[in-house]
């Protein structure tokens, strides 16, 4: 009966089964193409700073899965503590990465009264 | 009563007691993640766009509980949603001028942008889901959720590997060396995010205070222009022609 319901409602089937390591990859790939999209087309500095903020989010998601060891299947080995101190790494260096580069869009903006990236062509030869 | 009531309940078209906790907050979160990066990527209005972010990398630190990373997903909601998202906010508000609120790019780039994105996506798509052993189903909850293993590690002492009877030189290490280095790059970090930022004091006044003397514009697009000329005259490399 219940196999019967998983081939009737697709969206039920995904919910009786249990996630795996695939899944979280695809959120991963989701996240991190939304960053590279975002960095791509924003030209306000600080939309440019959020698109890396996700970017970085989304390879910390991959990180987690593969150190979880929830998600593993019988056989298979995780990456352990590796990932999730990578992870906290990457958290920590998100948050000084955000710090200098928004002093420096503050440096800009002072400089420059923008914050479009466009702008900011001073070197252009 | 109860029993017959919670019987009739879970018997009922949808059979509730069938569905996979676990994998209905993974969807939750899931959806709640990605839906709020791709709202970040089409909002143009930068307090909107801060506002997504917040709630997708909330989301996304309950993804890190449903896989058994407590410890990561708590520093995420501190150090991301606490700390760096505040940052970005702080930017926000004192960089929101009316003109630079929402700056829309041009349609070509977005069109552009997209096609590269969505191919980009298929590709790793197309990766994630070729590896048979990443689809294997979970084994589920294998250990008691703890902080210990990697607050342990971060001083040297591996709890979660001990190598019991093994040579001495077959122990994993910790990751005493890689949390110093990341102690003193945010110590460095900091200082000079404070030397940058700092007020000035200047000679001539600020392209900001030059671009606020003049008359109130017509147009956003006219307040751009005089910015954009104010500040060539102001700025140092092209102070000189």
């Amino acid at each position: 009966m219940l196999l019967g319901l998983s081939f009737a409602v697709p969206l039920f089937g995904l919910l009786t089964e249990p996630v795996s390591v695939a899944h979280y990859l695809v959120v991963g790939a989701i996240l991190f193409v939304s960053g590279i999209v975002c960095m791509a087309i924003k030209r306000n500095a600080l939309g440019v700073l959020m698109g890396i903020e996700l970017v970085l989010n989304g390879a910390n998601v991959n990180f987690v899965a593969f150190a979880s060891p929830y998600l593993q299947g019988t056989g298979s080995r995780s990456l352990g503590l590796d990932g999730q101190v990578i992870a906290v790494f990457v958290i920590l260096l998100a948050a000084a990465e955000a710090a200098v580069a928004l002093a420096i869009t503050l440096n800009f903006y002072n400089n420059h009264a923008t914050v479009d990236v466009d702008r900011a062509d001073d070197l252009k030869g | 009563m109860m029993p017959y009531v919670a019987t009739a309940f879970f018997a009922a078209p949808l059979p509730l007691a069938f569905i996979n906790w676990h994998s209905f907050f993974f969807f939750l979160f899931a959806a709640v993640a990605c839906g709020f990066a791709v709202a970040v990527v089409a909002a143009d209005n930068v307090v909107r766009m801060a506002f997504y972010l917040v709630l997708s990398l909330g989301a996304t630190a309950g993804l890190f509980f449903l896989a058994g990373a407590e410890f990561v997903g708590a520093m995420q909601l501190m150090i991301y949603v606490g700390g760096t998202l505040v940052l970005l906010v702080f930017g926000v508000m004192l960089t929101a001028q009316a003109p630079f609120v929402s700056i829309k790019g041009n349609g070509r780039d977005r069109v552009v942008a997209g096609v590269v994105g969505i191919v980009l996506l298929a590709v790793l798509l197309q990766a994630a889901l070729s590896v048979t052993s990443w689809r294997q189903p979970a084994a589920g909850i294998v250990a008691e959720p703890a902080a210990t293993p990697i607050g342990m590690a971060l001083v040297g002492v591996r709890v979660d590997e001990p190598g019991v009877g093994a040579p001495a030189r077959n122990v994993r290490p910790g990751y005493v060396l890689p949390f110093e280095i990341v102690s003193i790059h945010l110590l460095v970090v900091l200082v000079g995010a404070a030397y940058l930022a700092r007020a000035k004091r200047r000679k001539t006044p600020r392209a900001i205070e030059v671009a606020a003397s003049v008359e109130p514009p017509a147009s956003v697009a006219e307040h751009a222009a005089i910015g954009r000329d104010r500040s060539r005259g102001a700025s140092v490399l092209s102070g000189g022609r």
